[in-house]
């Protein structure tokens, strides 16, 4: 199976009304270790997207991929646009002049978009950043396509990976961000970014099941 | 923007049941102040809207390094308070506590640079930091020649390998305006981001703060505080400090806020400091000269002399109650440009 640039743009769409579905609940973990703007600005920068989607539409996936970093580079601020800019835009440079992607092309462009963000934000897994997600999802991913799983079934495992990797970050510590500065007051909070990250993997399994 | 038929629909939805702003949108209290700010001070700075910036009237000043600072709204008169003659030349507001975005300064950045080069002052936030870093890397690939310096101030913070480091506050109004007056002088770039990093490796900040702030969007506290409470060592987005404590005399704060300050430089007898005493946003001036007197008490008690002052709410929280005490150590040059004339909308003398 491979996924069309028709099927992206559905998984992008599905996140979008994810982000609108839980703006409030984002907001709410931000409130208790950062500053309380994740669901809001992730909803910005995700209306913005939704309203070019029309500008791409004879695009290919790297254009798609493209138009998502840029638009969330230049709407959302904070520390969530620079890093899922950065995802999308490395995301994109995997994805040029591709109009669909075998399962490892996917894998790989999540890599590359993975990387990007651990070189932009210098933070690590266990950091309690989104990392602490993304990882093992894009690890379960590789894993599964290894095995000769089916993409639907890899990313279902992709998607329980994220899910316990967000769990587990209500015990960490931040070391980055502005949670950091809580310390150990941080800990017995679910990070919102972390949380953010889960919910781009599950529309990922929820569209190409 | 529906400034008449659904405004008061939005202040009284259920999520700004509690929001008693004198606003009309929280969607759009940004753009609105922007517009504002540029009606009041036509004669010093202009708006660019798309994307926002605010810039001095007469930009790009050839041969000066031009100085570009910004971070989320809510801090007023930082940043754009700050725009003008022999300080900032330009001003990037995000949204409320949020950092702007990478495409905003890159537009301020060529709007400023009058082939000398460009400063960038950022306070350090991690979403500072990391969109300000994408900007000049944007702006090199441009062909400008960019300098940042970090303002990182905040004694409340522990500064180490676990924390993002120490935060930015007030320290960063006394870099804009002797950063400013270097640029103003026709120094080369490397100068003035020198004369910036030691102004920042000479001062130290701490606040405290009294009630918490209610961020527009979020419609409620950020942070619940009883009456009898105040919390010490805040950062200026309703950030939780050091501890929460029952609440204390001005005498009794200034010991709290100034005493870290003093062990962390640390500051010595016969030194000359600049005393900062600055509101968070809801606290009178008249709170804050007790604060201030308080704190040249403290000061002479150690044999330091105060050879500079500021009070008032220049780098706040919204409407947060509260103060913050910035020291920073002074020389005979630092002093000379921090006299040299400015004029801004909110800080102005020597013209």
């Amino acid at each position: 199976m491979t996924v069309t640039r028709e099927a992206v743009e559905q998984w992008i769409r599905a996140y979008a009304d994810a982000i609108a579905e839980h703006e409030q609940a984002l907001t709410q973990l931000d409130m208790a270790i950062g500053d309380g703007d994740h669901g809001a600005n992730m909803q910005r920068g995700f209306q913005a997207v939704l309203s070019r989607m029309s500008s791409v539409a004879e695009g290919d996936v790297g254009a798609l991929f493209r138009m998502v970093g840029m638009t969330l580079l230049s709407t959302v601020g904070g520390t969530s646009g620079p890093l899922y800019g950065t995802l999308f835009l490395q995301m994109a440079l995997q994805t040029q002049g591709k109009r669909e992607l075998k399962p490892e092309e996917l894998e790989a462009a999540l890599r590359a978009g993975l990387d990007g963000i651990i070189a932009r934000g210098k933070a690590s897994p266990g950091d309690k950043t989104m990392i602490d997600a993304l990882k093992p999802a894009h690890d379960a991913l590789r894993q599964a396509l290894h095995q000769k799983a089916s993409l639907g079934e890899a990313l279902r495992r992709a998607e329980e990976a994220a899910r316990a990797g967000r769990d587990a970050t209500i015990a960490l510590v931040a070391r980055k961000g502005r949670a950091s500065y809580l310390g150990e007051r941080s800990a017995g909070h679910q990070d919102p970014g972390a949380t953010s990250a889960h919910l781009l993997m599950e529309c990922a399994a929820r569209t190409w099941m | 923007m529906d400034s008449e038929g659904n405004s008061a629909e939005h202040l009284r939805s259920s999520r700004g049941c509690c929001l008693k702003k004198l606003i009309n949108n929280p969607q759009n209290v940004v753009t609105e102040a922007l517009h504002g700010m540029a009606a009041a001070h036509a004669g010093l700075l202009k708006l660019n809207v798309e994307p926002p910036y605010l810039v001095r009237l007469e930009s790009p000043v050839q041969g000066k390094v031009g100085i570009v600072s910004g971070g989320g709204s809510g801090h007023e008169p930082l940043h754009g308070g700050f725009v003008g003659m022999g300080m900032l030349d330009a001003a990037c507001p995000g949204a409320v506590f949020t950092s702007p975005t990478p495409d905003q300064m890159l537009a301020a950045s060529q709007a400023v640079n009058g082939g000398a080069g460009v400063l960038h002052i950022i306070k350090n936030y991690t979403g500072d930091c990391l969109n300000f870093e994408m900007a000049a890397e944007l702006a090199r690939a441009e062909g400008i020649e960019v300098e940042q310096v970090l303002t990182n101030d905040d004694v409340a913070v522990q500064d180490s390998l676990y924390t993002a480091g120490r935060r930015g506050v007030g320290v960063t109004v006394l870099v804009e305006k002797i950063a400013g007056a270097a640029a103003e002088q026709r120094r080369p770039l490397k100068d003035v981001a020198a004369i910036a990093r030691t102004v920042n490796a000479q001062g130290r900040s701490m606040g405290m703060a009294l009630t918490s702030c209610t961020v527009p969007h979020a419609g409620k506290p950020t942070f619940q505080l009883a009456e009898d409470e105040m919390e010490i060592g805040i950062g200026i987005h309703g950030e939780p400090g050091r501890r929460r404590m029952k609440r204390a005399s001005a005498a009794e704060v200034a010991v709290m806020l100034v005493e870290p300050i003093l062990a962390d430089l640390p500051f010595q007898a016969g030194d000359e400091v600049l005393a900062f005493v600055n509101g968070m946003g809801g606290t009178p001036l008249l709170e804050l000269y007790i604060m201030f007197a308080e704190v040249a008490r403290i000061l002479e008690g150690k044999g330091i002399r105060i050879a500079r002052s500021l009070v008032g709410s220049y780098i706040t929280s919204l409407e947060m109650a509260g103060c913050s005490v910035t020291l920073l150590k002074l020389d005979e040059e630092l002093t000379r440009l921090w006299d040299a004339p400015v004029k801004t909308p909110a800080l102005r003398w020597g013209v």
